[in-house]
């Protein structure tokens, strides 16, 4: 306890009354609002001040430039500035299909605007719980209809990959219910391999040749522009998730070796920039294949990029993981359920929910992140500036295409950030133990 | 459940479009693909560029168009794959691409120690300087304390650091990965100098708005011949390159040209233009191609002048001179092996 | 020492039962007593033993595939008549780097040149760190700024730069700085000898003269004495409730003394100013454009990451705890500073260590610019012209890894550090 007498020293302490302050001004209409939140006190109108100055600037500048004084229809840069002195955007114009597809054959232009429609009708069911269950089949068939449509060819070998599986949940089926579960797994996993390796490739040829049904082939050096990190960024992150999963279980799992495996890749992956992955996949790669074995670049960048995503989206479903409540183990646990049994029917379904904003916002940084592909001479939207740039008609363009294809990047992110926000004020219904 | 079967899916997916191809033959793949893999640099003018339609054009593409045409005898069955200082040797060392055109230097390193097998030179080049006209420099060593861009990757880097250290010289190189990036650079004047072959330096120049203000340096600090490779250890196929460029290089020298090749192989009486256009004797068939091979390889594109006057010859935006690159008769060094 | 006899006893209890047992002794057996007999299928339907089954499995399938990829790459190889060898470092370069901090010519070995990029590099990323925690912290803090225009500004720049990719960002920069600059030869010397050119900043460099080093000494001592005043203002304050203005006071103590011995010892440091002579501006010193383009890119990229994870950490901090301090006196910036900025650190750190490491990783995009860090020299223009991809892809792979290893752990240092505090 302090002394009393003291009391009367400390400054904190008023020692007289405060005089009356006068009445609140009006606090309605644009003006006073104005007041409050522009003008509220001296640092205030400052900052207001100067930062309108900088805006007003900024945008006299600019606007003309960009706006007013662009022009949107010539066919070289010359023709351009003959024109008007701003921005030349016609080089967005003539080459927009160049930014959009790449090189793309034009006459196939509705395969890849049909995958990127079918792409929203698949992850709608995942993204939106109140649709039909059943509309997962169709994004579960999605990636065999995606690459069917972009790439082209007989529709044997991807129609036979359903089939092969149904025959693979049959033997399942079969020797499971007349042996053991286990031998069941073993029995479906060696079938899938077998058909994988044995079969299917004669067999898809044999039907080609048999029923020439199909798409005319469309090979990944024609794919640019946006077309290729749509491709790049949709496939990782899909590719990605079962991947991620797996790790996730594996970082949470109470065997040494298992856990010790998954945190290495994890850790390895995430410690080392994406470029060192791209200049593995563009120099390194084929070396760690079978003498003989060559992807194309675009592929081995896919899979490059897909393993740098598993570890992130591994730390994302992690966080999934942890943020489900304890209770939830142990009442799966108390049920008698088998760790795989909880895993498939109460952990993960929880907790890929709350998972999603993180998965969507791990999408968005690949998403940015495939830009760096242009490092490695795939032709991506950066990547595609540099051809057009030396083309005699568009020598000495700067500015036009960064700004259109940052406009570009920046809704597409934008959108998909706004998404995942809403999804996590939905998700949280606020009865979470 | 949904899971397990994207990862499958998906793995299957990517696994079917794994094409194994036997490195030892490289002809028997490229005939069963049914096409060739032809890596080009990602852009220099009148050397590879695309055009609107997004196909490969140029000096270099027009070689891979007429190596095509000797095997299937149609020149669009090649397929390019541009490719950056970088990555060209490790996409034409696994197997990615079948040959590289692509303004690349013939060195011992490459040869002996990255196990390529060059083709003879198709363009004899040197690494020039090109400076603006008002700094008013005349000659490579007033070039002390320049800024100076330079392509990394390249022969031309080491080129530069040793003439500069020869001549006790200061720069500060700016490092760049591709031809446009320094153009932009040194048309910004954010480098003083730009550096690299004299047939690139001109074909950039000759795009620039004002080509005037701009000079070439007489000094040609190193020797660049330029020559298409492939992989060592296929003789085959090394064989096919280098007699298409020799096949082209020949009909020049005989006025063989895309136009007159098959009234001259009907009508011509020279042994020499009657062996070139498979009239006589079976040189396609030792090669394991058809007889029609060469005038198939001439007529995709014409031959050698042909290909350079359309591309990269005086009367072109480029506007290169042959000079070297004259035959030997006319004065330069291109100097083709008979066929015989 | 008197331990309780039972608990010496129950550990060795134990221990004997597990020789006897095997180690997942279930508490149902413990209390049975009964040992079942060893059975092969017990391997997989034993919880006991179905964990060793399937981690054996497991390394072996790893083994397996490091196997097959370790055979893949020496078959390659082999055809390709390739070497795995070091020996490469120990040969001349043969190529020049603009930007050294130690010694370097073009003679120089490889890995030296490996060297002057990682020491780019890392004065990259930490310059960057530094850069990106003061935009990000002051966008952060005027996000929640009462001021409509400002709050509002705010979110359109991190909303604007999070939403694009730090590549274009970095090619913008830079094109920039080349595009928007005047080149040497017209540009302009402002105040104080600083010369922007599309080639970089020339700035003026100190020459550090006799008499130098006891200027340094006095102004560690200055720094020292402001500490101590900050201490004693400290215990006045807990004492008396008089608040000095402590920041002023620190402010004289730090620079009066220097001005005066800067004086007083005849200005011993110097200023070397740039100067155009042939070329380029000579003297001074000299930031290129490659590394400026990269430092402001990465910087106001990272900030705005910055700036939401600050804002988040402020705004977790209950409202609560505002209202007490200003029922008890406190005014806002003293509020802010003594009560949710130290509790809010504590939230935003993590993260914030964790955007370092992403602009340490994004440093290596110098490559599209052309900077030469580790990426540009060891992973670029070695990579190339001795065509060994594995040695150095490695190597640059063992380089970054090490660095992310190190800042991950600083946090788990700090992380439990805090988690000490909390009670």
């Amino acid at each position: 306890m302090a002394d009393t007498q003291n009391n009367n020293s400390l400054l904190y302490i008023s020692t007289k009354e405060l005089p009356q302050l006068p009445a609140p001004v009006n606090t309605h209409g644009p003006g006073a609002w104005m007041r409050m939140n522009m003008f509220a006190n001296g640092r205030d109108t400052f900052l207001t001040i100067v930062f309108s100055i900088l805006v007003i600037a900024v945008l006299y500048k600019l606007i003309p430039w960009l706006i007013t004084n662009a022009v949107f229809f010539a066919d070289s840069i010359r023709q351009c500035r003959e024109i008007d002195t701003g921005a030349c955007f016609a080089v967005v114009t003539t080459r927009f299909n160049q930014l959009i597809f790449g090189f793309y054959p034009p006459d196939f232009y509705w395969r890849p605007i049909l995958t990127f429609i079918l792409m929203f009708v698949a992850f709608a069911p995942i993204l939106h719980d109140n649709l039909p269950r059943k509309l997962l089949w169709f994004s579960a068939l999605f990636p065999l209809l995606a690459y069917f449509l972009l790439w082209g060819g007989p529709i044997w070998g991807p129609l036979l990959i359903p089939v092969m599986l149904a025959l693979a949940v049959l033997v399942y089926k079969s020797v499971s219910a007349s042996l053991n579960p286990s031998l069941g797994v073993l029995a479906a996993v060696a079938f899938t391999v077998v058909w994988f390796f044995l079969v299917h490739d004669t067999m898809s040829e044999t039907l080609a040749s048999a029923m020439p049904i199909g798409l005319e082939p469309v090979e990944s050096a024609k794919f640019g522009g946006f077309l290729v990190t749509f491709v790049i960024g949709v496939t990782g992150i899909v590719a990605s998730l079962p991947i991620g999963i797996a790790l996730a279980l594996g970082r949470k799992s109470d065997m040494a070796v298992v856990k010790m495996i998954c945190v290495g890749f994890i850790e390895f992956i995430r410690g080392v920039p994406l470029i060192t992955l791209l200049f593995v996949a563009s120099t390194l790669l084929n070396y760690f294949l079978p003498p003989g074995t060559t992807f194309d670049l675009i592929l081995r960048v896919i899979i490059m990029v897909t393993l740098f995503a598993a570890a992130y989206m591994a730390e994302v479903i992690r966080g999934g993981l942890a943020a489900l409540p304890r209770g939830q183990y142990e009442a799966a646990d108390a049920l008698g359920l088998t760790y795989w049994q909880s895993t498939r029917l109460i952990v993960l379904p929880q907790a890929l929910k709350i998972s999603i904003p993180g998965i969507v916002n791990t999408f968005i940084g690949l998403f940015k992140d495939t830009t760096l592909v242009s490092i490695v001479g795939i032709l991506d939207p950066i990547g595609i500036m540099q051809p057009i740039r030396s083309t005699t008609e568009w020598n000495g363009i700067i500015w036009e295409l960064p700004i259109f294809i940052g406009l570009v990047f920046f809704i597409c992110c934008f959108v998909m950030s706004r998404y995942s926000m809403y999804f996590e004020r939905k998700l949280d219904t606020g009865h979470r133990n | 459940m949904k899971t397990k079967l994207l990862a499958l899916a998906l793995g299957t997916a990517a696994l079917a479009t794994v094409n194994t191809s036997a490195s030892a033959a490289t002809l028997d793949d490229v005939k069963a693909k049914g096409f060739m893999q032809c890596g080009v640099s990602t852009g220099v003018p009148g050397f590879a560029f695309t055009d609107d339609a997004g196909d490969w054009q140029g000096f270099d593409p027009a070689l891979c168009r007429a190596v095509a045409a000797a095997i299937f005898g149609d020149p669009k069955a090649v397929k390019f794959t541009p490719t950056t200082g970088k990555t060209r040797f490790t996409a034409l060392a696994s197997g990615e691409v079948d040959m590289l055109a692509r303004n690349t230097t013939e060195t011992f390193s490459r040869d002996v120690d990255l196990k390529f097998t060059f083709a003879p030179v198709n363009y004899y080049d040197g690494q020039g300087f090109m400076v603006r006209k008002s700094l008013g420099v005349t000659s490579a060593l007033n070039l002390d304390g320049a800024t100076i861009c330079i392509q990394t990757g390249t022969t031309t880097e080491l080129n530069l650091a040793d003439y500069f250290r020869a001549n006790n010289m200061k720069y500060e190189p700016v490092p760049i990965e591709t031809n446009a990036e320094a153009q932009e650079k040194y048309l910004a004047n954010a480098c003083d100098v730009y550096t690299t072959d004299a047939s690139g330096l001109a074909a950039t120049r000759a795009a620039f708005e004002k080509p005037d203000d701009h000079v070439l340096l007489p000094e040609i600090i190193s020797k660049e011949p330029l020559a298409p490779l492939s992989r060592h250890g296929d003789d085959q196929w090394a064989d096919i390159i280098k007699w298409t460029l020799n096949a082209l290089i020949n009909a020049e020298e005989l006025g063989v040209t895309a136009a007159n090749a098959d009234d001259m192989k009907a009508n011509s009486k020279l042994p020499a233009v009657r062996r070139l256009l498979g009239a006589e004797g079976d040189f396609g068939t030792k090669l394991g191609l058809g007889n029609d091979w060469s005038i198939n390889a001439i007529k995709a594109g014409g031959n050698y002048g042909e290909i350079f006057e359309k591309y990269i010859g005086p009367k072109t935006a480029i506007g290169l001179e042959r000079g070297l690159n004259r035959l030997w008769n006319k004065g330069g060094i291109l100097y083709a092996a008979p066929l015989r | 020492m008197n331990w309780p006899v039972a608990a010496i006893e129950y550990p060795l209890d134990v221990f004997q039962r597990i020789l006897q047992n095997g180690p997942h002794m279930t508490i149902a057996n413990d209390f049975s007593g009964e040992v079942e007999p060893f059975r092969l299928s017990m391997l997989i339907n034993d919880k006991r033993y179905r964990s060793y089954t399937l981690q054996i499995i497991t390394i072996a399938l790893f083994m397996l595939a490091v196997g097959w990829l370790v055979s893949n790459v020496v078959a390659n190889f082999a055809e390709r008549g390739k070497t795995f060898s070091f020996a490469f470092l120990w040969e001349p370069a043969s190529y020049d780097i603009n930007q050294r901090l130690i010694e370097y010519t073009s003679r120089s070995p490889h890995w030296l040149a490996a060297v002057v990029g990682i020491l780019n590099t890392l004065v990259l990323a930490f310059l960057g760190c530094i850069a990106a925690t003061i935009f990000g912290v002051a966008i952060g803090v005027m996000r929640l700024s009462k001021n409509w225009l400002v709050s509002r500004l705010m979110t359109v720049y991190i909303e604007g730069f999070r939403n694009v990719p730090v590549l274009l960002w970095i090619l913008l920069a830079s094109t920039a700085f080349s595009a928007m600059l005047p080149a040497p030869r017209q540009a302009p010397v402002l105040a104080g000898g600083f010369v922007p050119t599309n080639r970089g900043f020339y700035v003026p460099a100190p020459v550090w003269e006799n008499g130098s080093g006891i200027l340094v000494v006095v102004f560690l001592a200055s720094l020292v004495g402001a500490w101590l005043f900050g201490r004693w203002a400290k215990t006045k304050q807990a004492a008396t409730g008089e608040i000095l203005p402590v920041f002023w006071i620190r402010l004289a103590i730090i620079v009066l003394p220097v001005i005066l011995f800067y004086f007083l010892l005849g200005r011993p440091i110097g200023l070397s100013l740039p100067e155009l002579k042939g070329f380029n501006f000579q003297g001074g010193g000299f930031v290129r454009n490659s590394f400026m383009a990269l430092w402001i890119a990465l910087s106001l990229y990272t900030a705005a990451f910055i700036a939401e994870n600050v804002r988040s950490g402020i705004q977790a901090i209950s409202k609560g705890q505002t209202e007490a301090s200003y029922s008890l006196g406190l005014p806002p910036n003293r509020t802010m500073n003594l009560v949710i900025l130290p509790q809010a650190l504590r939230i935003i750190i993590p993260p914030l260590i964790s955007q370092y490491l992403n602009l340490t990783k994004n440093s290596s995009l110098a490559i599209a610019v052309g900077y030469m860090d580790v990426t540009g020299t060891l992973g670029g223009i070695t990579l190339n012209q001795t065509g060994r991809e594995m040695e150095t892809l490695l190597l640059l792979m063992l380089f970054y890894l090490v660095v992310s290893l190190l800042i991950s752990g600083v946090m788990n240092v700090y992380n439990s550090s805090v988690a000490i505090k909390e009670r």
